[in-house]
C-alpha cells in the first residue's frame, strides 16, 4: 500500500503546497471522490472477479438520493448518508441478484443495462429538471452545522472518507469473507466443492460496493452543488472501470492511483485542445495493449 | 388512445426492431465465433449514417449514397480490425471492453470534429417518398415501410446465409466450437475477418436506412449499442436466430413502452404524474423485460453453447 499512502498523504499536505485556491481544490475533490468510487469498483472487479460496466449508476443514485431529500429541504448528513448509501445498496442488491446468476460476457451487459435503465429513469424525473440537471440549495449540514461551505473541511472530509473506504476494503479482502470472494474468482468449482456457494457471498459484495459508491455520489452532488443525469451515464461507468485498470488489477491502490492518473491526464488534455477525446481515446486503447498489470506494474518494475 | 395509433407505433416498433436486428446480428456472430465484445460495433452503426448522409449530399442521389456507403463502411469496419481488434483476440473481456470504449471516445470526438455536434439531415429519397393509406385518415410514410421490407429481406438473405452455405455451416460450428473448427483445417481468422467485415457492413446499412427517419448526431450509435446489446443478451449469444426474435420484441416494447404507457397510466392517475412515471417506466420497460428473461433462463432465450 506504499503508493497509496504517498498519495494520500501528498493529498493531505496539497493546500499549504501551494493547491490551496478554489480551482485546485475543486479538481483534488473530484479526484478523491472518484478515488473513492474506483475503489469500490475494485472490490468487484479485483476482489471478486466481477467486471460490472454499470458502476456509474450507483455513484448516480447516490447523488440522487441527495436531490431527492433536498427538495424536501432534508439536508442534514446524519440522514442524508444513510438514505443515499441505503438506496445505492438496495438498487445493487436487487439488480445484483438477477446479475449475478450469470457470468463473464452476460454479466458485463446486464450491469451495463441496469445502468442504463438507472440512467433513462433520472432523465425522465421532470420534477428534479430531467435532462437538465438539478441544483442544490447548497451543500450538507452536519449535525446542524454547515462545516461543509469551508473548502478545507470539504477536502479532508474527502480524504478521510477515501482512507476509510481503502482500509475498509482491504480489510473486507483480507477477511474470511474476502478470501472466499477471491478463492471464487481464482477458480469457483474447487470453491463449491469445498462446501461455499460463491453467489451469496458475491451478491453482499456487490451491495457494499454499490453502497460505497453511493457515498462517493453523495460527496460528488456536494462537491459541484450540482446532479445531473450524465452522472449515471454509461460512458462514467467506462471511465471508472478505465482508472481501476489503468491503476492496475494486481493491487487495491491500483483504484487510486487510476483515479488521479485519470484525472490528472484528463485535465490537462482539456486545456490542451476541444477534442481531447481524440488523444484519450487511443491512449486508452494503448495503455490496454501495452500497459500489462497498470500502473501498480510499472512501479513494482521500476 | 385509438386502434389507428396502436397500429402506427406497433409498425414503428418493428421497423426499429429490423434496424436492431441488422445491428445485433453482426455483434453477435462476432461474439459467438470469436469470443470477443465489441464496443465499439454501434460506432458502425453511426458511422454509416453519416457516410450514407454525407455521400448521398455530395452525389446527390440517395441510392447512390447507400452503395457507396457500404463498402466505405466495411473499410472502416476491416481498418479498425486490422489496426485494434485483432491484438485483442487472445486477451480477457475487460480489455476488450475498455479497448474498444476507447475507439468509441475518439470516433465519437472525430465525427463532432469532422461534421459538428448539430445533427445531419438525410432527405427520403424521391421514389420512396409519401404515404399509404392504413386506415381511412391515417397515412403511414413508404419509406418506414421500405426498411421494414429491406430489413426482413437482408434477415431472410442472412437465414440462408447462416442456415444453407458452407460458409453459414463454418459460422455456426465456429460459434459451437472454435478450437475444434481451427483443429480440423479451417482459417478461423479469415473466416472471421469475413464475418466481422460484414457485421460492420451489416450495422453500416442499418445506419444509412436509419438516417432519414432517425437524427444523425455523434451519440446516435452508444443508443443503439446498449439495445443491440439487450437484443443479443435475450436472444442468446451467437444465435442468429434469437437476435432476430429478440430484436423484434426490444423494438416493439420500447416503441410502444415509450408512447402508450404515459397514456395507459393516465386511466388510473392525474395526467401530469402519469406522464412522468410513464416515460420513466417506458425506457425502464426494455430492462425489466430482459431481466424477467434473464432470470428464468440466464443464458438467454437461445443459448448457442450448451
Amino acid at each position: 500500500m506504499r503508493a497509496a499512502l504517498v498519495v494520500l498523504a501528498a493529498l493531505a499536505a496539497a493546500p499549504f503546497l501551494g493547491f490551496g485556491e478554489g480551482y485546485s481544490l475543486t479538481l483534488l475533490a473530484r479526484v478523491m471522490i472518484l478515488a473513492m468510487a474506483a475503489v469500490s469498483l475494485w472490490l468487484l472487479v479485483g476482489g471478486a472477479g466481477l467486471v460490472s460496466l454499470g458502476h456509474a449508476a450507483m455513484l448516480g443514485i447516490g447523488a440522487y438520493a441527495v436531490v431527492v431529500l433536498d427538495d424536501v429541504r432534508i439536508t442534514d448528513a446524519a440522514v442524508v448518508v444513510p438514505v443515499a448509501m441505503g438506496a445505492a445498496g438496495l438498487f445493487a442488491l436487487v439488480t445484483g441478484a438477477v446479475a449475478i446468476r450469470t457470468s463473464g460476457v452476460h454479466f458485463i451487459m446486464i450491469t451495463l443495462a441496469f445502468g442504463q435503465m438507472a440512467f433513462f429513469t433520472a432523465s425522465s424525473l421532470a420534477a428534479y429538471g430531467g435532462d437538465d440537471g438539478y441544483t442544490l440549495y447548497g451543500r450538507m449540514t452536519v449535525l446542524g452545522h454547515r462545516w461543509l461551505e469551508d473548502r478545507l473541511v470539504f477536502h479532508y472530509l474527502c480524504l478521510g472518507l477515501l482512507a476509510l473506504a481503502l482500509l475498509g476494503t482491504q480489510m473486507v479482502l483480507g477477511s474470511r469473507f474476502g478470501r472466499v470472494l477471491r478463492a471464487a474468482r481464482e477458480n469457483e468449482l474447487r470453491v463449491e466443492a469445498v462446501g461455499f456457494s460463491p453467489y451469496p457471498y458475491r451478491l453482499v459484495a456487490y451491495a457494499v460496493a454499490g453502497a460505497v459508491a453511493g457515498l462517493a455520489g453523495v460527496l460528488l452532488a456536494n462537491a459541484t452543488e450540482f446532479v445531473a443525469p450524465s452522472y449515471l451515464a454509461w460512458q462514467r461507468s467506462g471511465d471508472l472501470l478505465f482508472m481501476v485498470i489503468l491503476g492496475g488489477l494486481g493491487s487495491l491502490q491500483g483504484a487510486v492511483l487510476g483515479a488521479v492518473g485519470f484525472v490528472l491526464l484528463e485535465e490537462w488534455l482539456g486545456h490542451l485542445t476541444e477534442h481531447w477525446r481524440l488523444i484519450f481515446g487511443p491512449l486508452l486503447v494503448l495503455s490496454v495493449l501495452f500497459l500489462k498489470g497498470g500502473l501498480v506494474g510499472v512501479l513494482r518494475r521500476g | 388512445m385509438s386502434l389507428g395509433l396502436l397500429l402506427v407505433q406497433g409498425l414503428n416498433g418493428l421497423q426499429f426492431g429490423v434496424l436492431l436486428f441488422l445491428v445485433a446480428a453482426g455483434l453477435t456472430l462476432v461474439f459467438g465465433v470469436m469470443d470477443f465484445i465489441n464496443l465499439a460495433h454501434g460506432v458502425q452503426y453511426m458511422l454509416g449514417a453519416y457516410l450514407g448522409a454525407s455521400l448521398a449530399a455530395w452525389t446527390g442521389s440517395f441510392w447512390l449514397g447507400l452503395v457507396l456507403a457500404l463498402p466505405a463502411a466495411l473499410v472502416c469496419g476491416l481498418v479498425l480490425e486490422w489496426l485494434v481488434f485483432r491484438h485483442l483476440y487472445e486477451r480477457d473481456h475487460l480489455s476488450q471492453v475498455l479497448a474498444t470504449f476507447g475507439v468509441i471516445l475518439f470516433l465519437n470526438q472525430a465525427v463532432r470534429a469532422i461534421w459538428g455536434s448539430a445533427p445531419l439531415q438525410m432527405p427520403v429519397p424521391a421514389l420512396l417518398e409519401g404515404g399509404v393509406m392504413l386506415m381511412p385518415g391515417l397515412q403511414y410514410p413508404v419509406y418506414r415501410i421500405a426498411i421494414l421490407v429491406a430489413g426482413l429481406a437482408v434477415a431472410g438473405l442472412l437465414w440462408v446465409l447462416v442456415e444453407r452455405t458452407r460458409i453459414g455451416a463454418l459460422v455456426r460450428a465456429g460459434a459451437t466450437h472454435a478450437p475444434m473448427v481451427a483443429a480440423l483445417g479451417v482459417d478461423i481468422r479469415g473466416l472471421f475477418m469475413l464475418v466481422f467485415g460484414f457485421g460492420a457492413m451489416l450495422a453500416g446499412f442499418a445506419g444509412v436506412m436509419a438516417a432519414p427517419v432517425l437524427s444523425v448526431d455523434p451519440g446516435m450509435g452508444d443508443t443503439v449499442l446498449i439495445l443491440a446489446f439487450v437484443v443479443i443478451t435475450i436472444g442468446g449469444i451467437g444465435s442468429v436466430r434469437g437476435a432476430f426474435i429478440a430484436a423484434l420484441l426490444v423494438g416493439v416494447i420500447e416503441t410502444l413502452g415509450r408512447s402508450l404507457l404515459p397514456d395507459l397510466l393516465r386511466l388510473v392517475m392525474a395526467a401530469s404524474p402519469a406522464r412522468q412515471a410513464g416515460a420513466a417506466l417506458g425506457s425502464m420497460l426494455v430492462y425489466i423485460a430482459m431481466a424477467l428473461i434473464l432470470a428464468v433462463r440466464p443464458r438467454g432465450l437461445f443459448p448457442v453453447r450448451g
